[in-house]
């Protein structure tokens, strides 16, 4: 029984800092959800998929600049005026550049940036399947010579 | 001896890669404009001096300009204002302002007290027109050529040093004597 209180309480401060942080969750996008649920859905994947310019590790949804508004608005104008997805980005990197966009696009630019990870692999399965087939090398000289001491030691 | 080369070799060619990252780093901090090259964004915005007037992007069409971007919120458009003055005074290229953001009154009065060096302002009350010039940060200036041709973009406060340096030759070039 004497528990009883200190759970009550613990379960109200839990209540209370879930309440704040939802207080947070919506202070940053302030504007009301677009009817159509679909609209609203990839209006939250874009805006999460671009960056806000002024404070670079956030995108335009995280972040509650001025400027990372201005760029919602325009998200959900285009959005409403019924342009898709790949529309929306190329009408941003016209105005931002590549930067804007947190997954690279495929580009002369960017080529690296994507076929490096590749490269490295197979520079990796290169060197590893050379190291491999001399170590195999070395293991069967070896072999040899303990077989011609074997065989001397036999006569 | 031989068998240390080859990642010798690795490691100096990482050793450059790395340096020149590091050296080109504060380059990061300015983005490169898109807009470069392309025709400068239109548009028709209120006149901040008349309400019941408009500045249009075509008003200065056929001549060089500068387009600059400012707010009084703004703090290093304040450490800028004088190269825009000095700019205007040189009267080679007007400069049109866009003011971002900000409320008209106390745009006006910063200009009463420190001199207007624009023959232009349009408001950009909502800031629609700096997201179509791609813009992020105020400061920003572009310098659009007679054809309409965004040619130079400074991100941050415009200095006599850079203005003469990367923005005058472009213009004295392209027309000599003026």
């Amino acid at each position: 029984m004497q528990t009883q209180p200190h759970s009550r309480l613990r379960r109200l401060s839990l209540g209370a800092l879930l309440l704040m942080l939802a207080g947070v969750s919506h202070a940053i996008d302030p504007t009301p959800p677009l009817a159509d649920a679909a609209l609203q859905a990839r209006y939250e994947a874009i805006t999460h998929e671009l960056r806000c310019m002024q404070c670079q590790n956030q995108s335009i949804a995280d972040s509650q600049v001025g400027l990372a508004a201005d760029l919602r608005r325009e998200v959900r104008t285009l959005l409403v005026e019924g342009k898709s997805d790949a529309d929306i980005r190329d009408h941003m990197v016209a105005r931002y550049g590549d930067f804007i966009l947190f997954r690279p696009r495929m580009n002369a630019r960017t080529a690296w940036l994507w076929l490096a990870p590749f490269v490295l692999l197979a520079i990796g399965a290169v060197v590893a399947v050379r190291v491999l087939r001399k170590r195999a090398q070395l293991v069967d000289a070896d072999a040899q010579v303990i077989d011609r001491f074997d065989g001397t030691d036999d006569t | 001896m031989n068998r240390f080369l080859l990642p010798l070799g690795l490691f100096a060619l990482l050793v450059v890669l790395l340096a020149v990252g590091l050296r080109r780093a504060p380059e990061k901090g300015v983005i490169e404009s898109p807009l470069i090259g392309k025709p400068a964004p239109q548009f028709t915005l209120p006149d901040l001096f008349d309400g019941t007037r408009r500045v249009q992007s075509g008003d200065f069409a056929g001549r060089w300009h500068l387009f600059n971007v400012w707010g009084t919120w703004c703090a290093e458009c304040r450490a800028e204002h004088e190269t825009l003055l000095a700019i205007q005074k040189g009267g080679v290229v007007p400069v049109v302002g866009l003011n971002w953001k900000d409320d008209d009154a106390q745009a006006l009065a910063w200009l009463a007290q420190l001199g207007n060096p624009y023959a232009a302002v349009a408001a950009d009350r909502d800031g629609r027109v700096a997201v179509d010039w791609g813009v992020y940060g105020a400061p920003e200036s572009f310098l659009i050529a007679p054809d309409g041709r965004v040619v130079r973009k400074q991100v941050g406060a415009l200095t006599r040093e850079i203005w003469e340096r990367d923005f005058l030759p472009l213009v004295t070039r392209a027309a000599p004597g003026g």
